[in-house]
C-alpha cells in the first residue's frame, strides 16, 4: 500500500508497464491450471478429450453453472442466498407434480416451475429487504422451509407416472416429450441445457459488466448507502436480484426434472454447495475478488473438468466432495491470502 | 526558580515524526505535559492534531522520535499499553466511550471485567457496589443501572472520566469534548476539568473553540503542517495563536455576499426539521456559498438530508427557482439539480475497492449514469475522459482514472467526491463536512472549485468555524434544529473577532431541553 501511495504522489505519475510477473500469473492462474488439467487428463486417458466426453462435462456442469449464476447475482447485490439449492429442488418437485399429478401441459408446467422461483425470490426479498433479517439467516430459514414444503404434497415420495397418491388413486399423467426435451434434446449435437445456460450466462454477463444497471447492482452490494445517496432505488435492485436468483435456480430445478424424468425429493444441499463453490472459485478468475459472471462459469467448468477427469482415471467417486473442497479452499487462498500484495 | 529543580515532566515528546505514504503528518513535534496542567492543542484540520493524539494514546506509533514518561523513555504499542501507563482518552465520538448493551455499572468496571485476572463470577450486587465507589469520585449521580446506549453524551464523558480516574490515569486527553455538549453541560465539564487539574492530573485538550481554551487552558500548543507553529502561555494571546494556526496571514475574506438582486435559487419558508422545533427561513442565491455550523446533533446534516429528499420535511415550504418543490426521493432531488456530498466519504460515496465501479472514473459518474447512458450501455471511454478532465481541473494527484480511492490522500479523495457532484450542472450543491481529513493545500483547491460556479447555490454544513468563515459568503449557526443568523459585520473585524462573536452567539443560544431527569454533572470542584 505504501509503495502505491508513494507512486501516486510523484509529480509526473507514469503508469507502470505490466510485465509478466506474479500479478499476471495470479490473474490467469485458474485458466493456466485448467489448461494443465485438460492436457494432463488427455495424456493419461485419451478418451477424455473425445468431443462426446467434453460435451458430457458441459452437460453435467450446466445446472451447477446456472445455480452458480443465481448465487452470483444475489451476491452482487449484496445478499447471500443459501436457499438456492432448495429453490431448485422445490421447482423440480413443483413442475413434476404439475405434469404428473395435475396433468398440465408443457408451457403451463414450465411457467409454474419458474413462477415458484419468482415467489421464493420475493419471499426472500420480503425477509431480507423489508423485514431486515440478515441475509444468511433469512435464506437459511427459507432453505429449511422449502426442504420441508416439498415433502408435503407427495408424503415424501418421488414423483413419477403411476405413483400412488395419498387419496389412494394412481397418478395418471406423465412427462411430455416436449418437457423432457428441455433436459435431453441436442441442437447440432450440443445438449440444450448447455446452450440455454450459455445464452443466460452471456445475458447476465452483459447486464452486469456492460450496462448501467449492472453498475447499480454492484454499487448496491458494495456500499448500499453510497448507492442510495447516488439516487439509486437500492431496495428495488435488491428485490430484483433475489427474484432473478430464484428464477435461475428454479430453471435449474426444471432442467433436472426434464433430464431425469422423475421428481426426486431432495434438500438440494449438494446443489447449494456446488453452486456456491463455483461462485467463490470465480472470485479468483482474472483476480476479480468479487462475484462475477465469467468467474462463476469458469469455476463451474473447472470443477466439472476435474471431477470428470478423476472419474475417468478411476478415482473413487466418494473422494469428489474432498476434491471440490480442496479446489475451493485453494482458490480462496489465491484470491484473498496471497492477494494482499496488490494493495 | 532554576529549571533543574523541577521534576521531569509527566510526558515529554521529542522530535516526533510520522508519515503516511507521501504525506508527512508530523514533522518533528516537541510537546511537554506537566502534572496539574491543562495544555490546549490547536491546529486546523490536517495540521496533525489527531495523529499526535493517537501516538500519545498508543493507537498509532511514531516513525521517529522519543516519548518520555516521567523521564523514562517509553513506547506504547497499543492503547492498552498507554492506558496501563496512565494515559486515558475521552474521544469526540462519545459512542466509543463505552459498550452499549452493558449497564453503566458494568461499563465502569469494564477494565477489570476484561482483565485476565478478573474473578470468574461476580454477583450483580458486587458489580453495582464497586461501580458506585468508582462513580462516587466524580459522578455520583450516574444512573448505574441504565444502558450505556441511553446515556447523553455528557454522561458518557463522565463515565469515561470516572473509569479513567479509577484506573489511575495521570494524563487525560480530551478530543473536542464540547462538540456534542450544550453550553451548560460544557460549563459543568470545565468544572470537572478544574477538579482533575487540582488532583494533579495532566490534561491535553484538543479543541477549535477559542472560548473553551480561554476558559481552561494554561498553555496552548499550535500545530501547523505537522510542526509546532507556536506555544503560548496563559493568559492566552488567542489572536497570536490563531495567527500561528492559519500561518501568519489570515485567510482572505471573500467579497461580501452578492447583491441579492438575483432571483433566489432555493427558498426555505417556515421550515421545521422536527415536529416541535422552531421554524426558520433561509434563502440561497445562485453563486452564493452559505455555511452552517453548530454542535454535533444540532441538525445541520438533517437539514441537508431533508433538502436532498432523504428525509421528509415535517413542516414548511421549499421553493426552487420560485416554484414550490418537495423532493420525495434522492433520485428526484438529483433530477432537479440538487446534489449532496455526504459526510464521511468512504461511507457515503465510495465502493469497496474490489467492487465493479470502484475506480475514480466510475465513482465520479455513479449518480449520473442514468442521464449519461439512457439506453443502458456504459461507455467506459467517455467516463475515463470525463475523469481525466476533472483530475486535471482539480489537480488530483493520482496515476489515472482507473485508480481506486484508497491509493489517494484524503484531500484528493475529497476532490473526487466534489468532482462527482460538479461534473453535472447543479442548481444547489449541499456539502456535509467537506473538509474532513483534508490538508490545507487541498482545502484551498476545494474552496476555489466550490466558489467557482456562478450558477450553483452552495450550502455547507461544517462543525469548524474557521472553515466556515474561509469558504462561505455567509455563516449561519444551527442549534436545536433551528437556524440563527449571527449577523454580518465581519468586514471590519479580524478573523479572531469574527470567530469569537460567532462563538458568543452560539453560546447564547437556548440550551438543550433536559434530556434526562438524572443529569449528573454537579461536581463539587
Amino acid at each position: 500500500m505504501t509503495s502505491r501511495l508513494f507512486t501516486a504522489a510523484l509529480p509526473q505519475p507514469t503508469r507502470a508497464p505490466a510485465p509478466l510477473n506474479l500479478e499476471t500469473v495470479r490473474r490467469y492462474a485458474l485458466f493456466i491450471v485448467l489448461a494443465g488439467l485438460i492436457i494432463g487428463f488427455s495424456w493419461l486417458q485419451p478418451a477424455f478429450s473425445q468431443p462426446a466426453n467434453l460435451l458430457s462435462i458441459l452437460q453435467s456442469t450446466a445446472v451447477d453453472a446456472l445455480l452458480g449464476l443465481a448465487v452470483t447475482i444475489a451476491l452482487i447485490a449484496g445478499g447471500f442466498d443459501l436457499s438456492i439449492g432448495a429453490t431448485a429442488a422445490t421447482a423440480l418437485i413443483a413442475s413434476s407434480y404439475a405434469m404428473v399429478v395435475w396433468q398440465w401441459g408443457t408451457a403451463p408446467t414450465l411457467l409454474f416451475g419458474l413462477g415458484t422461483g419468482v415467489a421464493i425470490g420475493l419471499f426472500n426479498a420480503l425477509l431480507v429487504v423489508r423485514l431486515r433479517i440478515p441475509d444468511l439467516l433469512a435464506t437459511l430459514g427459507t432453505m429449511f422451509l422449502l426442504g420441508g414444503l416439498q415433502l408435503i404434497p407427495t408424503g415424501g415420495q418421488s414423483i413419477s407416472s403411476g405413483m400412488l397418491l395419498s387419496n389412494g388413486s394412481t397418478a395418471t399423467g406423465s412427462f411430455s416429450a416436449a418437457f423432457l426435451a428441455l433436459g435431453r434434446a441436442r441442437l447440432a449435437g450440443v445438449p440444450l441445457p448447455v446452450i440455454l445456460v450459455g445464452v443466460l450466462a452471456i445475458v447476465a454477463w452483459v447486464l452486469m459488466e456492460r450496462t448501467r444497471w449492472g453498475r447499480v447492482f454492484y454499487a448496491t452490494g458494495g456500499n448500499e448507502e453510497a448507492a442510495r445517496l447516488s439516487g439509486a432505488p437500492t431496495a428495488r435492485y435488491r428485490v430484483t436480484a433475489y427474484v432473478l436468483s430464484g428464477v435461475f435456480a428454479a430453471l435449474g430445478g426444471v432442467i433436472i426434472a426434464a433430464r431425469v424424468g422423475r421428481g426426486d425429493v431432495s434438500g438440494g444441499s449438494s446443489l447449494l454447495l456446488d453452486s456456491v463453490g463455483a461462485t467463490l472459485i470465480g472470485f479468483a478468475v482474472l483476480n476479480a475478488r468479487r462475484p462475477n459472471v465469467l468467474g462463476t462459469i469458469v469455476g463451474a467448468v473447472f470443477v466439472g473438468v476435474l471431477l470428470n477427469g478423476l472419474t475417468m482415471l478411476n478415482v473413487p467417486f466418494y473422494t469428489q466432495d474432498f476434491v471440490k473442497g480442496f479446489v475451493l479452499v485453494a482458490a480462496l487462498a489465491l484470491t484473498f491470502g496471497l492477494g494482499r500484495a496488490r494493495r | 526558580m532554576p529549571a533543574a529543580v523541577l521534576p521531569p515532566p509527566l510526558l515529554a515528546l521529542r522530535q516526533i515524526r510520522k508519515r503516511f505514504g507521501a504525506t508527512i503528518a508530523l514533522d518533528g513535534v516537541d510537546l511537554t505535559l506537566r502534572a496539574g496542567e491543562v495544555v490546549a492543542l490547536m491546529g486546523a484540520n490536517g495540521a496533525g492534531k489527531s495523529t499526535l493524539v493517537k501516538i500519545i494514546a498508543g493507537a498509532s506509533q511514531a516513525d521517529d522520535g522519543e516519548l518520555r514518561l516521567a523521564g523514562d523513555p517509553i513506547r506504547f504499542d497499543s492503547p492498552r499499553a498507554a492506558l496501563n501507563a496512565g494515559i486515558a482518552t475521552v474521544h469526540q465520538q462519545t459512542s466509543q466511550l463505552g459498550v452499549p448493551g452493558l449497564s453503566v455499572a458494568e461499563n465502569l468496571l469494564l477494565g477489570r471485567l476484561c482483565s485476565a485476572h478478573a474473578a470468574a463470577w461476580l454477583a450483580p450486587a458486587t458489580i453495582r457496589q464497586q461501580a458506585a465507589t468508582i462513580a462516587a469520585a466524580i459522578a455520583p449521580d450516574l444512573p448505574l443501572d441504565a444502558d450505556f446506549a441511553d446515556l447523553t453524551p455528557a454522561q458518557r464523558q463522565l463515565l469515561a472520566l470516572a473509569r479513567a480516574l479509577h484506573e489511575s490515569a495521570r494524563l487525560i486527553i480530551f478530543d473536542e469534548p464540547t462538540a456534542s455538549l450544550s453550553p451548560r453541560e460544557s460549563a459543568r465539564l470545565f468544572a470537572v476539568i478544574d477538579h482533575l487539574k487540582q488532583a494533579g492530573i495532566a490534561i491535553l485538550y484538543v479543541s477549535h473553540r477559542l472560548a473553551d481554551l480561554r476558559r481552561i487552558a494554561d498553555r496552548a500548543v499550535v500545530l501547523r503542517n505537522g510542526r509546532v507553529a507556536g506555544e503560548f502561555a496563559a493568559p492566552l494571546d488567542l489572536d497570536a495563536a490563531v495567527r500561528a494556526m492559519v500561518g501568519g496571514a489570515l485567510p482572505v475574506r471573500h467579497a461580501a455576499a452578492r447583491p441579492p438582486t438575483q432571483q433566489p435559487r432555493l427558498e426555505l419558508q417556515q421550515v421545521q426539521l422536527l415536529p416541535d422545533s422552531t421554524p426558520f427561513n433561509l434563502c440561497l442565491h445562485a453563486g452564493e456559498v452559505v455555511a452552517i455550523t453548530g454542535n454535533l446533533g444540532a441538525g445541520k446534516s438533517r437539514l441537508l438530508q431533508v433538502l436532498f429528499g432523504l428525509r421528509p420535511l415535517p413542516a414548511g415550504r421549499l421553493l426552487l427557482d420560485g416554484v414550490h418543490w418537495q423532493p420525495r426521493s434522492v433520485a428526484e432531488a438529483i433530477d432537479a439539480g440538487i446534489f449532496m456530498a455526504g459526510e464521511d466519504r468512504w461511507r457515503s460515496s465510495f465502493l469497496p475497492v474490489d467492487s465493479l465501479g470502484a475506480r475514480l472514473s466510475d465513482l465520479i459518474a455513479l449518480p449520473h449514469l442514468r442521464r449519461l447512458f439512457p439506453d443502458g450501455w456504459v461507455k467506459q471511454q467517455q467516463l475515463d475522459d470525463t475523469a481525466r478532465s476533472w483530475i486535471q481541473r482539480l489537480g488530483i494527484r493520482c496515476q489515472g482514472p482507473h485508480d481506486t480511492p484508497d491509493q489517494l490522500s484524503g484531500g484528493n479523495q475529497q476532490k473526487i467526491v466534489l468532482a462527482r457532484w460538479q461534473s453535472a450542472p447543479a442548481k444547489v450543491l449541499l456539502l456535509d463536512e467537506p473538509f474532513q481529513g483534508v490538508d490545507v493545500g487541498a482545502r484551498h483547491d476545494l474552496i476555489a472549485s466550490i466558489r467557482s460556479n456562478p450558477d450553483t447555490a452552495v450550502l455547507i454544513a461544517t462543525s469548524d468555524l474557521e472553515e466556515a468563515l474561509e469558504v462561505a459568503d455567509r455563516v449561519l449557526i444551527m442549534g436545536q434544529h433551528t437556524l440563527y443568523d449571527p449577523g454580518q459585520g465581519r468586514d471590519a473585524d479580524s478573523l479572531l473577532g469574527q470567530l469569537e462573536s460567532l462563538e458568543q452567539f452560539a453560546g447564547a443560544l437556548p440550551d438543550h431541553p433536559p434530556l434526562s431527569t438524572t443529569l449528573p454533572m454537579e461536581v463539587t470542584a
